[in-house]
């Protein structure tokens, strides 16, 4: 491994942290509104045909506080795509030699 | 813009699923070809980064909302087959957990958000660069690459639903394409000045093919 290459663990660590910040403590106040997709699809659609309601905006189960199960939605989410994008990377890296 | 399920014919998703799968697999090859050991971590940060940022819609006025994309984000840094896999493991877990986007349409939005979006926009990155050698060219070609990222993926999606039968295409060009042209000046905006740090602080993490 050539040592240069490698990026430093506290950017790294820096990075995820933010991630994690972001999604557990900004996205509870996040705007509600309908994005682009569902805002077309609520108006042009739903006379046509029976659109699901746009989607629960990732509010954890089981949480009362509307924000808090934001939060938590926000934390379990970012980890789990941590895991899932370093795995693929793992594997990818495994599947080369 | 993640499409849920039912509002896409199957003679729309199912092709698209068949080319985001091929396209996927490319990128797996791709990617596993190319991959230096300091990308294995940042294909995990960046996937958690990304995700994160996905969760912060913003209003872009007519009571409408915006959230970012990412995808040339991940392609400055990652290169474009990278990037392709780490906005598809964005879109896994937000459909597989959180119900963001639907099954059947996860071929679509994989097609829209990882080829059209992020894809689509490293070629613009790429093209740029071309023009502008020197890393002074980087803000600017990321700027448009992330703007037309945003851009082409409304069109790949709009035109899927107008395929499908559920919009009028007018309606596509209209409430979609002006919508996220809107949105892709935010991208391009948050995009730019990530990456125009990043060419401060680190400028050897900027991806060279």
């Amino acid at each position: 491994m050539d040592r240069k290459e490698l990026i430093p663990r506290s950017l790294l660590w820096g990075s995820l942290i933010l991630a994690l910040f972001m999604a557990v403590f900004i996205s509870p106040f996040a705007s509600k509104l309908p994005d682009g997709l569902d805002k077309a699809a609520i108006e042009k659609v739903a006379l046509k045909s029976h659109v699901p309601e746009p989607p629960s905006d990732y509010i954890w189960p089981g949480i009362k506080n509307e924000k808090l199960a934001k939060a938590f939605a926000g934390l379990a989410g970012t980890l789990a795509a941590f895991m899932l994008g370093y795995l693929v990377a793992l594997i990818l890296k495994k599947a080369r030699n | 813009m993640h499409l849920p399920d039912g509002l896409l014919t199957p003679n729309i998703w199912i092709p698209a699923w068949l080319a985001s799968a091929a396209g996927l697999s490319y990128c797996f090859k791709k990617t596993s070809s190319a991959l230096k050991d300091r990308m294995i971590p940042l294909m995990g940060v960046m996937s958690a980064f990304i995700f994160s940022a996905q969760m912060l819609n913003f209003p872009v006025g007519a009571g409408t909302s915006g959230h970012l994309l990412g995808g040339v984000l991940a392609g400055v840094l990652l290169g474009p087959y990278a990037a392709a896999v780490v906005i598809s493991v964005v879109l896994i877990v937000q459909c597989l957990i959180f119900q963001d986007g639907g099954l059947t349409a996860l071929g679509a939005n994989i097609l829209n958000m990882s080829f059209a979006g992020a894809g689509g926009g490293y070629v613009i990155y790429a093209f740029i660069r071309r023009l502008i050698k020197a890393n002074k060219g980087i803000p600017i070609a990321t700027f448009a690459a992330s703007w037309f990222s945003i851009v082409l993926a409304s069109i790949f999606c709009g035109l899927e639903l107008s395929l499908s039968g559920m919009l009028p295409l007018q309606a596509v060009l209209t409430a979609m394409v002006l919508v996220h042209s809107l949105i892709g000046i935010t991208e391009a905006v948050l995009t730019c000045l990530v990456i125009s740090f990043v060419l401060k602080v680190r400028p050897d993490l900027i991806y060279k093919p």
